[in-house]
């Protein structure tokens, strides 16, 4: 039942945020610094929701490494969002099917 | 007229429906391994219309952290619609009122704003409502079949699939801090205190999502005193609305290699683009299109 609160407190908080500046504070934000600081915080969330958590993401170091690198390389040739997650994933899918059968064999 | 406008919001907001159904499934895979049923996560993403904040939020979730820290997290990681909600409130001037203010608010994310703020007609209420509908649809029903497949896929799929809003996270992010130094540095700051908080004794101990709080918040921190924005991107010109808009909606700005010139472009009405096929137009907006 807790999870109905949990959830609750998500979304009253993220409706907030975007509706009381939409609505009751209009005012541009003056501050260089406030503004450059709201600036950098997405790409920082991003970044710190992403690594190094995605290695812990799969059953194996290995197979989450696969797939980070392969969604680094789509990624840095600009592919889309689509294609990046899902070689990410495809690669994820082939490391854990290798990891599976190859062990015995080492 | 209204029933038009309507219409032209839902035609352009086609291609973020798409995107969101593909990386929605991939929440509702990853949610139901956490242990939160197809109900709650589709209850999720219909209430808050928002990836990175849920996917935090599922963690906070997951640990039963205290609920000041689900507000925390989804304070910081979706300050961004702050900034968004303030520029799209100062682009629609006074033709919409209060009260349809507190709809449109609530679908305010990183492409719908995008779409929004490289319209270049007046934005009307049925506009803005037409262009949010698509959205919400796909992401929670992406989220729904996403959850609901996740609870019979085989495990090997389901593991695959939990990395696909990882792999979302690196696409947006990737060609963005190739072209900007700056957020290079926040990216590489953020991910490197994650690390500490991940191995470090102490700090292994500080739940998830504080953690993500911590380091967001520091990383900016430090990028802001080393690299203040404003006169060198030196974009006042092209006006207010449209400088914050690059400066938050992160997939728009980095999402393709024409993504962050695409709306200045479409201001200009450069001859380039009519050498464009209307079709070739919209993959590239899906491309940006699936984190909202």
């Amino acid at each position: 039942m807790k999870i109905y609160l949990y959830i609750l407190v998500m979304a009253v908080t993220t409706y907030l945020i975007r509706m009381l500046p939409l609505t009751v504070f209009r005012k541009k934000i003056k501050s260089r610094f406030l503004t450059s600081f709201l600036f950098y915080v997405p790409s920082a969330c991003l970044a710190a929701m992403t690594f190094p958590a995605i290695l812990g993401s799969t059953s194996s170091v290995i197979s989450a490494a696969a797939g980070l690198v392969t969604a680094l390389f789509f990624a840095f040739r600009e592919k889309s969002l689509v294609v990046v997650a899902a070689s990410g994933c495809a690669a994820v899918f082939a490391a854990e099917l290798l990891l599976r059968w190859l062990p015995p064999a080492l | 007229m209204k029933y038009k406008d309507y219409l032209t919001g839902m035609r352009l907001s086609l291609p973020v429906f798409i995107g969101y159904f593909a990386v929605s499934f991939g929440f509702g895979a990853l949610a139901v391994t956490k242990g939160v049923s197809v109900l709650q996560s589709t209850l999720i993403s219909l209430t808050n219309l928002t990836s990175a904040g849920q996917f935090a939020g599922l963690s906070v979730i997951a640990a039963a952290a205290p609920l000041l820290e689900m507000v925390l997290t989804q304070l910081v990681i979706n300050s961004r619609y702050a900034l968004m909600s303030l520029a799209l409130g100062q682009r629609m001037g006074d033709r919409i009122g209060l009260l349809p203010r507190f709809l449109i608010a609530f679908h305010n994310t990183d492409e719908i704003f995008a779409l929004a703020m490289k319209h270049d007609r007046p934005l009307t209420v049925p506009f803005m409502m037409g262009l949010g509908i698509l959205p919400m649809i796909g992401w929670t029903g992406g989220t729904l079949l996403g959850a609901a497949a996740g609870t019979f896929l085989p495990e090997i799929v389901r593991t695959s699939l939990s990395v696909a809003l990882y792999g979302m996270f690196i696409a947006i992010l990737v060609p963005q801090a190739k072209k900007s130094k700056p957020i290079l540095c926040s990216v590489l700051t953020a991910s490197a205190l994650a690390c500490a908080f991940r191995w470090l004794p102490g700090l292994r101990e500080v739940s998830e999502g504080m953690a993500i709080v911590i380091c967001a918040v520091a990383a900016s921190l430090l990028c802001a005193l080393l690299f203040p924005i404003g006169e060198e991107r030196g974009e006042d010109a092209s006006g207010e609305a449209g400088e914050e808009g690059q400066a938050v909606s992160l997939p728009d700005n980095g999402g393709t290699p024409g993504g962050g010139s695409e709306r200045r472009e479409n201001g200009r009405q450069t001859p380039d683009r009519e050498n464009v096929p209307a079709a070739a137009d919209r993959p590239s907006d899906r491309k940006g299109a699936a984190a909202p």
